[in-house]
């Protein structure tokens, strides 16, 4: 039976999860975080949804099935690491835009792609099992 | 259906690309490309261009043309047709790798994937049973023995301090004197043999024909069963030319020879009598393959394309039959020269030349054939009179296969036929074609093709002398022989097939009743031990592993501590952490006395986020954060879980001794965990990889927690590996809930 309460709270608190767990996510390389502690947030922040919404109204926010998270984020990490190859490294090294020595200024690499690519895993798997024993 | 037929460009293009390297090989020329793949571990990519390979290519790949032509227009309208066309190519390519490969490694792989795909491809109709049941025998009987091979290839390996083939004929001495040479012979035969379905596995051929027609045309003429050839003529130069290698391989083919050749005549059904003609070719194959004299190769290497022209181009025309008659019984067939006369003409010109008549292919592959059985070193007897007697045996079922359906009275059948369509007869007519051109001209033949594949056999060969007339001499008259006894065979092949059809029915022992026997022995011993070791009661599973890692973990501390630790001081510690822990005692105690499942499942959540705050208080936050996230979602979890559950007392009404013996393991386990965490921190720790990841974290990986950047960067691979672990899971779950559901 849904409940007014919590169906009033989670519109406003699954928001910001979802927020936290996108910055989560981006702060990981230098401080707490990071794909996977990103994605038991973002998990936890749709799960509150399903049991005040039910998981329909889950999946029709999500648009696509938690499964083809699960794939894209496979994909994603297999590719970040595939990127090195290309640049004639060995799989899965590191590269960093803008290359060269730290200066200060925020870097862009693969890890963060990798990491997206766990995070996408990790909340795929988790949103397949709850949203499945939702509708069992 | 245009798409189907366009594809067959790939392997046209292949062929013509190995054509253009025909005259460097007749001239004796190796070509080898390498690229590194594993060069640690001595495996490469390699691959080898010479005559033998060359041989091969073109045979693979000019009769592939053909079959994908006939597949578009046959397998039309099925489900799954794109798919079967993506399995036919794959196939193809695995094959020609297998036939190219100059590494023993690379050579397996594509092995492998040549037994995996003609599973895919015999099971391709897999909605039926027996379909299924037959692929499955074929890729266990195959893949049994590609594990075998694999095992004599890991030898050979270790033994030449080399995986690279070609560097192999050099070293053939040293291995074929050394005391692993028989393991190293026995598991390369019996995976050359599994594959080449060479008795006692021959059984699994003659079931693969639930393969669609053009499958079979495919994997049971020119390509699959051809394998096992391959790797026994690719092997010869280093493990061959012994007499055991010799008695064995003349045996046991001519053996299957024969047994393939009788039981095709007890067949009505033309694709089951063809698939044991395949039989008997490739017991002739092996058997010449034994022989290490220049008429033996010649004859193998001649024989080899005789019978892959022949049998590719009689089994599409079977599938035409099949196709345009809606029946492939013998017995029920007649008179279809008047309806089809062109397959007609390409199945009399394949017929003939399996019968061997002179002017075609067959008649020049049959006389070469008994000047090499005559001329073999061991038991010249047998291996001549099992190639007459099969020879002959094969004069008469190209006959039944001739003249049974396309002569005579026309029968009615269930569909009425029609020629077929042009892309169908297209490949049998071309072929039977070939069958009598190349008979005409079997000098150019031997010179452009046979000799080079001979000579990369035995580079020592001679000139082989295919010829359409050799004079009046002994293989002649076995040649006369033959086709008189054929005529005989031909003539009174009603009873033939009644007897053998009744020998078959009446015999005691047959290799796919042992076969069949070993899977359900399989199946019962599965099914008693899952029942014994997986009963379903999560509770003993966890109880059986806490015992076992108790007491086996305390054992071998036991047995290998040097004294007893030091027991850490007494821990001086802030007046909360006391707070803590009284708080996580007394959750756990509210654990075991919970008589409801939330209330357990919330303790245990106070017991969780306590670690997380010890976590917090030594320094850790990631590990804290983490453990506090996994408590919040197990609990949702389990919440979501609960509601569906009976109530705990219901579940609990285990006797209390029963209740003593799991708190004692419980005990148990935690003491043990508790000691064994504080022997190891009482010592002094290697800090090596600290400091490494502490210096380099932020110089070489960009990144100021070192957590996250050894998971995603300094041990990037492990966390793919474990993603991959939480992905097959969350799959698992998915199919168990999901599936229950339904």
């Amino acid at each position: 039976m849904p409940s007014f309460i919590l169906q009033v709270a989670n519109r406003i608190l699954v928001g910001l999860i979802l927020v936290f767990s996108v910055y989560l996510l981006f702060r990981g390389h230098n401080a707490p975080g990071g794909g996977f502690s990103a994605a038991l947030v973002a998990g936890t922040g749709f799960s509150l949804f399903a049991i005040a919404e039910g998981p329909q109204p889950v999946r029709r926010a999500l648009r696509v099935d938690p499964l083809v998270l699960v794939a894209c984020g496979l994909l994603l990490a297999i590719a970040a690491g595939l990127l090195a190859v290309a640049a004639g490294q060995p799989y899965l090294t590191g590269l960093w835009w803008p290359a060269g020595p730290d200066n200060g200024a925020p870097a862009l690499g693969t890890p963060l792609v990798f990491d997206v690519g766990v995070f996408l895993v990790v909340l795929g798997t988790i949103l397949t099992l709850v949203l499945e024993l939702e509708e069992s | 259906m245009i798409v189907g037929r366009m594809t067959a460009l790939l392997p046209l293009v292949l062929f013509a690309g190995m054509c253009l390297q025909v005259p460097a090989v007749v001239g004796g020329g190796v070509a080898c490309l390498s690229w590194e793949w594993a060069p640690g571990m001595g495996v490469n990519a390699d691959f080898i261009v010479d005559g033998l390979s060359v041989f091969f290519g073109l045979i693979i790949s000019g009769i592939g043309v053909f079959v994908i032509l006939f597949a578009a227009d046959y397998l039309r309208g099925t489900l799954h047709y794109a798919r079967f066309f993506v399995f036919l190519h794959l196939f193809l390519l695995a094959m020609l790798g297998l036939v190219f490969a100059d590494n023993l490694i690379t050579l397996f792989v594509f092995w492998e994937l040549t037994t995996v795909l003609s599973y895919l491809l015999i099971g391709f109709d897999n909605e039926n049973e027996t379909a299924r049941r037959h692929a499955r025998q074929a890729l266990l009987v195959t893949g049994a023995g590609g594990l075998a091979l694999l095992i004599g290839f890991l030898l050979i390996g270790g033994l030449a301090g080399t995986y690279r083939l070609s560097a192999l004929a050099e070293l053939a001495r040293v291995i074929q004197g050394h005391v692993l040479y028989l393991p190293i012979l026995v598991l390369v035969f019996i995976g050359a043999f599994t594959k080449s379905a060479q008795f006692p596995f021959h059984f699994w051929l003659p079931n693969a024909m639930s393969a669609p027609t053009p499958i079979s045309a495919f994997l049971h003429s020119a390509t699959m069963v051809k394998a096992g050839i391959y790797l026994l003529a690719r092997f010869h130069p280093v493990l061959g030319g012994t007499p055991i290698w010799m008695g064995t391989l003349v045996i046991v083919g001519g053996v299957t020879a024969l047994l393939g050749s009788v039981l095709a005549l007890g067949q009505s059904d033309l694709k089951r009598m063809l698939a044991y003609t395949t039989i008997m070719a490739l017991g002739i194959l092996t058997m010449f393959l034994g022989g290490k004299t220049t008429p033996a190769l010649t004859a193998a290497v001649t024989f080899m394309l005789v019978h892959s022209l022949y049998k590719s181009a009689l089994f599409l025309v079977v599938g035409i039959i099949d196709h345009e008659t809606g029946t492939r019984e013998v017995t029920r067939i007649g008179g279809l020269i008047r309806a089809m006369p062109v397959t007609a003409f390409g199945a009399a010109t394949a017929a003939m030349s399996m019968a061997g008549f002179p002017l075609f292919l067959g008649f020049v592959g049959k006389e070469i054939m008994y000047e090499g059985a005559l001329a073999e070193e061991l038991f010249p007897a047998f291996a001549t009179s099992a190639a007459v007697l099969s020879n002959a045996l094969m004069t008469a079922v190209a006959g039944i296969v001739l003249i049974r359906p396309f002569l005579g009275g026309q029968r009615p059948t269930p569909k009425s036929p029609h020629e077929a369509p042009v892309c169908m007869w297209l490949g049998p007519v071309v072929i039977g074609s070939l069958c009598l051109i190349f008979g005409i001209i079997p000098d150019w033949v031997g010179r452009w093709l046979v000799e080079p594949a001979v000579s990369a056999i035995n580079p020592i060969a001679e000139h082989s002398g295919l010829t359409l007339f050799h004079g009046v001499n002994n293989p002649l008259l076995l040649s006369i022989l033959t086709l008189v006894l054929g005529a005989c065979f031909y003539l009174i092949r009603r009873p033939l097939r009644r007897s053998v059809a009744a020998l078959a029915a009446g015999m005691p022992v047959t290799a796919n009743g042992v076969y069949e026997l070993g899977m359900a022995a399989t199946a019962r011993t599965a099914e008693m031990l899952t029942g014994f070791i997986q009963n379903g009661s999560l509770h003993r599973y966890l109880v059986t592993i806490l015992a076992v890692f108790t007491l086996t973990a305390a054992g071998v501390w036991a047995l290998n501590a040097e004294g007893f630790f030091e027991p850490p001081l007494f821990p001086v510690l802030p007046f909360w952490q006391w707070l803590l822990v009284a708080l996580m005692a007394s959750a756990v105690g509210v654990v075991v006395a919970a008589r409801s499942r939330i209330l357990a499942v919330c303790a245990l959540g106070v017991v969780g986020s306590g670690a997380a705050l010890v976590f917090l208080a030594y320094g850790a936050p990631d590990l804290a954060l983490t453990q506090l996230l996994v408590e919040t979602l197990t609990l949702i979890i389990v919440a979501i879980v609960l509601l569906r559950l009976p109530p705990l007392a219901q579940a609990a009404g285990a006797p209390l001794s029963a209740r003593w013996f799991d708190a004692l393991v419980a005990v148990g386990a935690g003491t043990l965990v508790a000691a064994l965490t504080m022997a190891t921190t009482s010592g002094v720790l290697d800090r090596q990889l600290t400091e490494f990841f502490e210096h380099n974290s932020y110089l070489a990986a960009h990144g100021r927690n070192i957590v996250n950047v050894i998971l995603v960067d300094f041990r990037g691979l492990d966390t793919l590996g474990e993603i991959v672990v939480v992905a097959t899971a969350g799959l698992a779950g998915f199919a168990l809930i999901a599936g229950r559901r339904r």
